[in-house]
């Protein structure tokens, strides 16, 4: 797999993080909405998907062992990120208690077509501090990619 | 009555681009057999051949899903929005 970078803007950065704290003590989830990266071949750096706008979505299964997006979140998408000639590029959910690691439920799931190349985002709520975390997940393969938090 | 079906952006080229589209059923079952009527490059998309729901999507009627309430055989009155997306979930 293609090393990769995830640049987040502060400001979706900001939202993510406090959505999740505000989901306590369910697990929270949002969409991510920016550009996915050009291909990489012949780039002498690794491509970056850019992440311009966090969705806060409503954690569909109310629990603090899972999440889904709902048909509420896909709406919010549908309506703001069109007309900012933005995509859904990935998905962020925090981990309560655990690492800020794929869980096998997040790697099962993961294997879907309709969702290839996402960015999978991790906050993990179990230290005082977040764990923000950043993967690619395909076919069981797991890869940790950097994240950049840039100014918008 | 007809109940709206909303499509994820995936499957909208095989419903000759459409977001929402109708569908006859009095059970989200028979609403989505309706919609692979209408639209049979559809087919094995959402329900498989074996006649379960498929595990890349996720189906609600209105805010639920289907899986909390009767799956494919919950109730249809008429009034309901049915959601098709794609399965974003985890652990």
């Amino acid at each position: 797999m293609v090393r990769t970078v995830l640049r987040i803007s502060a400001t979706a950065f900001a939202a993510m993080i406090g959505h999740c704290y505000d989901g306590l003590p369910l697990e929270a989830c949002g969409l991510l909405g920016g550009r996915a990266a050009p291909g990489a071949a012949g780039r002498a750096t690794a491509p970056a998907t850019t992440v311009d706008v966090f969705i806060p979505c409503r954690n569909a299964d109310a629990s603090s062992r899972t999440y889904a997006i709902g048909p509420d979140g896909w709406r919010k998408a549908d309506e703001i990120l069109p007309p900012l000639g933005l995509d859904v590029v990935g998905v962020a959910h925090s981990h309560t208690h655990t690492d800020p690691y794929p869980s096998p439920t997040d790697v099962a799931k993961a294997d879907n077509p309709m969702l290839a190349g996402w960015h999978y985002v991790i906050v993990s709520l179990r230290d005082d501090a977040p764990m923000v975390r950043s993967y690619l997940i395909d076919g069981g393969n797991i890869v940790e990619e950097p994240i950049v938090v840039v100014d918008a | 009555m007809p109940v709206d079906v909303r499509l994820p952006t995936v499957l909208r080229q095989h419903a000759g681009g459409l977001a929402t589209v109708k569908a006859n059923g009095d059970t989200v079952r028979a609403a989505l057999e309706d919609l692979v009527l209408q639209f049979p490059q559809l087919r094995g998309q959402v329900i498989t051949d074996e006649g379960v729901l498929h595990r890349f999507v996720n189906v609600y009627v209105d805010d639920d899903d289907i899986r909390y309430l009767d799956k494919l055989d919950t109730k249809l009155s008429g009034a309901e929005t049915i959601s098709i997306l794609p399965a974003v979930a985890g652990g």
